[in-house]
């Protein structure tokens, strides 16, 4: 007999499972109408509110669930809280905007749940068998949701390229899962841990299948060499699926990254790290360098998303606790930054509809000071300047590298983020220098407030809550075996 | 003692944000209300830090109103000034004022914003004074950027948006390198704690390293020749209130972390590349100095004065003699008042003539006789006639410098003959001639406000000229712990070399 309690640790994602069926039937009962998705984005948002609610409410302990299938533990809950706050603000953001392009559908932020629910099974995936039931659940809600403007060019080519690259990328993550399992004998990550002795050399095969497990993550988390898809799928997407494509999935895949090398291969750092060192290195600084050549800001997002995973690599490479509160705090930091990025550029709009290019925002400051003043800050915050909060992202992911004798690789970062700044600061510049043109239409209720949320954060968060966020991925990083 | 219990500090640092939090609030239209609350805000900072000076102890060496906080872990809020950071936090809220008031009718447009980045920048300098941390220091040193970024993009002058790009990317590229020697100090030593960090000893190797990453960035606030290209860009497109807090405040945070972090944490580095730092600095002095005389651009001519003048604070603070770094910290915090009563003087005929063209002026003395007065006391203390507040710096720094090294002391004091040049030239040009361009002739003299603006600078040039004991007062004990420091450092290093290793 099994006790319902034992279940507990997953009644956030049984919540979330269950909520999304429900909505589907209300949606399906309620039909296609003006306002439809209306209701069911606002009891999307409810639902992953519970969620977030019962993970906050449970005890601060390491759970593992199906023979080690499935791990919460401290590090999981902060990653989880993160995706769930970045799928709710996407949620709340996207109703307007596919109303005002008349698609307006309920499948929207069911898709969006369900694509929560594979996150939330990456986050917490304690062997090769869930990472990738995990991984196909968020990947099929995401393709789907980048083509739901069936009838838009753009949007049906951003869903076409992520499904044949994303399929390509799965291809390669399994052929590595079976390697390693052929040359473990199991899928648990813990066993694959203790296959190589501390100190030993893993066998050839393994570190072959560890390649293309990394290549196969290296694509969902968009780090340079397996980037390309980004670009493109940003700028086709409808702007509020990119926002959550950027925030939410990115965060899963990087904690599920961090994951399967920290538990599943402590004993072959070396190996790994190299990997990663190199995916780091090319993702800074191509991040910061083909950023300078784009004037359509969605896709100047997908570069800068670009080198700010090559910053969170960075404090991955250190493969020490410090290195991987780092990479927590990075995600926070960047979730907020890139939602209020985000909600700016849902607002760029005018009688005739959305704009796209940067010059656009010529002389915002004039016309819309509050606006400009916001992604300014963003902006600064981004390029890493004090005292905003993408400085001590960039330190605790830099600091811990150096620690760890990466202080060259943490030298590239810095000059990767010098180069950057130049295309931070030419939208700017664009801003505040240039004189204006016609002022954008009045943002939305929910826009504005994403927007004033995020930047109060990033301006507020060196008194608070830099210290709580600090203390807490310190606690969450310590909950990952070293 | 009450005193001793209030965050005083964070008091003086956190006040102009308050203004400028108050600004941001007020209606955009009213403009004149936005001019008086920052004026009255700038007042204030002032009137506090006069408190903190009064109640200041120049007897002791050791950093005084000390705040300590928990802040990020391991990373502290820790507050506290020494003899060294003491004047340039009065300096700072000493121009601030001015630089209001000379901004209250050249600034016409987005006053709000004009202000607001201004106090921001106020708060942003006086934190790098007063943090005792390193990564809270790097917070203010870096932060400054931003205002000053917009401050010169948005109300410069031409060819502002180069200007402030400039600015900003050299800066920035200083810095974060700067940052990554924090970083791995901070892994050496476990804290960013500065008071600890002073007294804690790097292995050498590892100082030349962390030496060289500080130096990236001081170097370029400096700016040291050859990364000054930036400043006379920077200068000559800046308003004039930006003009001045560039060259009066902003160059000497590369001088006071020198001060605070080169010379007391890195001694051993610090003595070894000594020679590079005078070989830098002596050519500064002179090709600075040559490169000023063919200026056409009043600001411009100034602003390379300035990268001279810093030659001299640099070779006096690496000569780690009392004279040469008593002299330095006395020519930066000289050099803080002429240069910007001289950019201040710019301001005031450009205000009239819109161009700052040497050649568009001539015999203004006719029409305006205070004004070249009051020029020609700044244009003296910029030369370093004894008798200004410019020849205690220069003299006490070449005196080090003698004593250091005979060679560079005899190139740098060319400088001095070339500063002669150049500024003499400058004001005769300027001010003497015929009175012949038609545009000159119907100029006014300084109006009451400017007055109020030039006068406090003059009165302070001539009287730290004859009489400069309050300046060196309050600096002599910091300044004598700091070579103190230094020599004990050194000569622990050169007895451990030169003994022989025990035997096994």
């Amino acid at each position: 007999m099994i006790e319902a309690a034992t279940y507990a640790p997953l009644y956030p994602e049984l919540t979330l499972a269950i909520g999304a069926m429900a909505l589907l039937m209300l949606g399906a009962f309620r039909g296609e109408g003006e306002n439809a998705g209306q209701l069911e984005g606002w009891l999307a948002v409810a639902v992953l509110a519970l969620a977030g609610g019962m993970l906050l409410a449970q005890p601060a302990e390491s759970v593992s669930l199906f023979n080690g299938a499935f791990i919460v533990d401290q590090f999981g809950r902060f990653m989880k809280l993160l995706v769930l706050a970045g799928s709710a603000f996407a949620v709340v953001m996207s109703y307007d905007y596919f109303k005002r392009h008349g698609v307006a559908k309920f499948e929207v932020p069911v898709l969006m749940l369900l694509a929560t629910i594979g996150m939330m099974m990456m986050i917490s995936a304690g062997d090769l068998i869930s990472l990738y039931l995990g991984l196909e659940l968020q990947s099929l809600a995401l393709y789907v949701l980048a083509a739901v403007r069936r009838d838009d060019v753009r949007s049906s080519e951003a869903g076409l390229k992520y499904f044949v690259l994303g399929a390509l990328s799965s291809g390669m993550l399994l052929y590595g899962a079976s390697l390693i399992y052929g040359f473990t004998g199991s899928t648990s990550l813990a066993v694959i841990a203790s296959s190589v002795q501390p100190g030993g050399t893993p066998s050839l095969g393994l570190v072959v299948g560890l390649v293309f497990l990394l290549a196969g993550l290296a694509f969902k988390v968009a780090a340079v060499p397996f980037h390309m898809w980004s670009p493109d799928v940003y700028e086709g997407a409808p702007t509020p699926i990119t926002a959550f494509f950027a925030a939410a999935p990115k965060l899963a895949a990087m904690a599920l990254l961090t994951r399967v090398l920290i538990a599943g291969f402590p004993n072959a750092v070396p190996q790994w790290q190299q990997i990663i060192v190199f995916a780091a290195i090319g993702s800074m600084l191509l991040g910061a360098f083909a950023a300078i050549g784009q004037t359509n800001i969605k896709r100047l997002m997908a570069y800068s998303s670009i080198g700010h995973v090559g910053f969170a690599l960075v404090g991955l490479a250190a493969a020490t606790s410090d290195g991987v509160a780092g990479i927590l705090i990075y995600m926070a930091i960047y979730l907020a930054m890139t939602l209020g990025v985000f909600a700016v550029i849902l607002a760029m709009r005018r009688k005739d509809g959305m704009v796209e290019d940067i010059y656009e925002l010529a002389g915002l400051a004039q016309t819309d000071l509050k606006m400009a003043a916001i992604l300014g800050v963003l902006l600064f915050s981004l390029a890493g300047v004090p005292p905003l909060a993408g400085f001590f992202a960039k330190w605790y992911v830099l600091a811990p590298a150096v620690k760890a004798g990466l202080g060259w690789l943490a030298v590239i970062g810095v000059l990767a983020s010098v180069v950057s700044a130049f295309y931070y600061l030419r939208i700017i510049k664009i801003m505040f220098f240039d004189e204006p043109k016609p002022g954008f239409e009045k943002s939305d209720a929910v826009i504005a407030f994403v927007m004033a949320a995020s930047v109060v954060f990033t301006l507020v968060f060196v008194v608070w809550p830099g210290p709580s966020i600090l203390s807490a991925a310190n606690a969450a990083a310590a909950t990952l075996k070293f | 003692m009450s005193i001793a219990n209030a965050p005083i500090l964070s008091i003086v640092t956190f006040l102009p944000l308050a203004g400028a939090l108050f600004i941001a609030f007020l209606p955009r239209d009213a403009t004149t209300n936005v001019r008086y609350v920052a004026l009255w805000t700038t007042l204030i900072t002032f009137a506090v830090s006069i408190f903190i000076w009064t109640n200041f102890d120049s007897s002791s060496a050791g950093f005084q109103f000390v705040e300590d906080r928990a802040w990020l872990g391991p990373i502290k809020y820790k507050m506290g000034v020494d003899g060294i950071s003491m004047l340039f936090v009065i300096l700072t809220t000493f121009l601030m004022p001015l630089c209001i008031l000379a901004s209250w009718d050249s600034i016409q447009k987005r006053v709000k914003e004009y202000m607001i980045a201004f106090l921001v920048l106020e708060t942003l300098m006086i934190g790098v004074f007063c943090a005792l941390d390193l990564v809270l220091f790097y917070l203010f040193f870096e932060g400054g950027l931003i205002p000053m970024f917009l401050i010169i993009g948005v109300w410069g002058g031409a060819r502002r948006v180069y200007a402030s790009f400039k600015f900003f990317l050299y800066t920035f590229l200083g810095s974060v390198l700067m940052l990554i020697a924090m970083m791995a100090m901070y892994a050496e030593a476990g804290t960013t704690d500065i008071p600890t960090l002073m007294t804690f000893k790097f292995p050498a190797e590892m100082q030349w390293w962390l030496w060289l990453a500080f130096f990236a960035s001081f170097a370029v606030k400096m700016p040291m020749w050859p990364l000054h290209t930036w400043l006379p860009d920077a200068h000559v497109e800046a308003p004039t209130a930006g003009s001045v807090i560039l060259a009066a405040i902003l160059l000497k945070m590369g001088g006071y972390g020198f001060l605070r972090f080169s010379v007391p944490m890195f001694p051993l580095a610090s003595q070894e590349l000594a020679p590079l730092v005078f070989a830098m600095s002596v050519i500064a002095i002179v090709a600075t100095s040559l490169i000023a005389l063919v200026q056409e651009d009043i600001k411009k001519l100034i602003a390379y004065s300035s990268v001279a003048h810093m030659g001299y604070v640099t070779m006096g603070i690496f000569t780690f003699t009392t004279q040469g770094v008593d002299g330095a910290i006395f020519q930066m915090l000289s050099h803080g008042i002429v240069s910007a009563a001289l950019f201040l003087c710019v301001g005031v005929v450009y205000d009239r003539l819109h161009t700052r063209e040497i050649a568009a002026y001539g015999g203004i003395v006719e029409r305006m006789p205070i004004y070249a007065a009051v020029f020609m006391v700044f244009t003296m203390a910029n030369v370093g006639l004894p008798g200004t507040s410019g020849f205690v710096g220069e003299f006490l720094t070449l005196l080090g410098a003698f004593k250091a090294n005979t060679l560079v002391a005899a190139l740098a004091t060319l400088g001095v003959i070339l500063s002669a040049g150049y500024a003499l030239w400058l004001y005769r040009r300027v001010v003497f001639g015929e009175l012949t361009k038609p545009a000159l002739q119907k100029l006014k003299d300084v109006t009451p406000r400017e007055i109020a603006i030039l006068a406090p600078l003059v009165i302070l040039t001539i009287l730290f000229g004859f009489y400069p004991a309050p300046v060196l007062d309050v600096t002599a004990a910091s300044v004598k712990q700091l070579v103190a420091n230094y020599e004990a450092a050194i000569n622990t290093a050169t007895a451990l070399s030169a003994s022989p290793a025990p035997a096994p």
